[in-house]
């Protein structure tokens, strides 16, 4: 009980996902007339979508995880009773 | 590529917060059910000047990281079997490439009214059928006082769950049981082609885990997610290759839709199972209504009613897109009503374990 009333927020680890996250967007909207260029012009530039996809998934995902830990909005600590 | 580029939108900051937002609540549903949002998401899209496909597409771009990081935040609470996601997911990609194969055919054929008046006849009746079935559960599990109990395959899914197709038979976890995969593939792409038609296969694929695989609703909610990962991929990839996808769009979606997705998923820890089917079916039922205006505006469009007047259109056109609207925002509600509830009741749970202890 003590253990969990005490538990450490990643506070550090949601600030650094938070800030990259943050830069990738400023990229994005900073550069954006050159990357809709870019990546509109389909075939093999297709892949540049996709892995935008997943390098801000796995930032902004990990921010915003941290994000509702910190404000301490967790998963019920005991799955519920199932009678 | 020049018309694609030409269909870029300019975006200003009360765009962003308009996309952020929308994100956030179709999110919260999709973290919540395993699907949604993206029926007000295109249309949303469209309404701020993006065309018709660049919206679908940049959607579809939204859609496989939200899943991905969805489906890991609930694999964390052992409610996702991916097995069953991966397998449902790969017939599922089958039936977009079909589907949106048909739709291309009626298109050709009937021009965009026609098309769209398929899309909103599929939607009627797939979602009185389906929606109907799913809230007329929950309404009998909540009725039946048993909303606590541990959820029972159907005897639909019995039945499926006895049948043995030697060389066909893998064991799912989700189900606790072997079934061929002969029933799973044509579930896949039932699931691929309402993804194609009306943009959420999930109102199809979580029913049919449910109620024809015997699968609980929290593990079918979320093993959704895996089948939209892998659907919302190769959508991605076959739009990214004719350079449809909005990359700005799909990212300032999933901005605010990855607050959401995380919120909805820690949601489905608080609830009574048949809160998902609560707010499947609620959503799913209202949004029929949503398309079921649309129904006369396509109709008058390809001649075969009398002609509406444009303010008649208009009218209908925005109704219709507030009832959307509005069904994500009351699903929204209750997910994070029955949060809140679960929460205040798990407090005061430890609270008086708490003084029993002897500890406060």
């Amino acid at each position: 009980m003590a253990a969990n009333s005490i538990k450490k927020k990643p506070v550090g680890a949601m600030i650094v996902m938070g800030i990259v996250s943050i830069a990738l967007y400023a990229t994005l909207l900073l550069k954006q007339d050159l990357i809709n260029e870019t990546f509109a012009k389909g075939g093999m530039y297709a892949l540049l979508p996709i892995i935008t996809a997943f390098v801000f998934s796995y930032f902004h995902g990990g921010f915003t995880g941290h994000f509702w830990t910190v404000l301490g909005v967790e998963a019920a600590r005991k799955k519920k009773e199932v009678k | 590529m020049h018309d694609i580029v030409a269909g870029f939108i300019n975006l200003d900051a009360i765009t962003i917060l308009y996309l952020f937002g929308v994100g956030f609540v179709g999110g919260l549903v999709s973290g919540f059910i395993g699907s949604g949002g993206a029926f007000v998401l295109t249309p949303g899209m469209m309404s701020l000047g993006v065309p018709g496909l660049m919206a679908v597409a940049s959607n579809m771009c939204h859609k496989f990281p939200k899943a991905l990081v969805g489906a890991l935040k609930r694999f964390k609470y052992g409610q996702v079997d991916v097995k069953l996601g991966l397998i449902l997911g790969v017939s599922a990609e089958a039936g977009v490439l079909y589907g949106a194969g048909i739709q291309e055919k009626i298109k050709a054929t009937y021009g965009d009214a026609g098309s769209n008046l398929y899309v909103s006849v599929a939607f009627v009746l797939i979602l009185a059928t389906v929606g109907g079935f799913v809230l007329y559960d929950a309404w009998k599990t909540y009725k039946s006082g048993n909303a606590n109990s541990e959820e029972k395959a159907g005897k639909l899914a019995k039945w499926v769950q006895s049948i043995n197709i030697p060389g066909t038979m893998v064991h799912f976890k989700a189900l606790n049981a072997r079934v061929s995969i002969l029933f799973t593939i044509p579930l896949g792409f039932a699931t691929g082609m309402m993804a194609a038609t009306i943009a959420v296969g999930g109102f199809v694929g979580v029913p049919s885990m449910i109620y024809v695989l015997g699968a609980p609703s929290l593990m079918a909610s979320a093993t959704e997610l895996v089948i939209a990962f892998v659907m919302g991929l190769g959508g991605s990839l076959k739009y990214a290759m004719h350079g449809m996808v909005d990359i700005r769009l799909a990212m300032i979606i999933l901005a605010g839709s990855l607050f959401g997705i995380q919120l909805g998923a820690i949601g489905t820890t608080y609830v009574k199972p048949f809160m998902i089917k609560v707010v499947m079916g609620l959503i799913m039922v209202i949004v029929l209504f949503s398309r079921g205006l649309m129904v006369p505006v396509y109709l008058s469009q390809l001649g075969l009613i009398v002609t509406l007047g444009d303010t008649s259109v208009k009218l209908l056109k925005n109704a219709s897109f507030a009832i959307m609207i509005f069904a994500l925002m009351l699903g929204a509600f209750i997910v994070l009503r029955a949060m809140w509830q679960g929460k205040q009741a798990e407090k005061r749970a430890y609270a008086s374990g708490a003084l029993e202890h002897g500890e406060v």
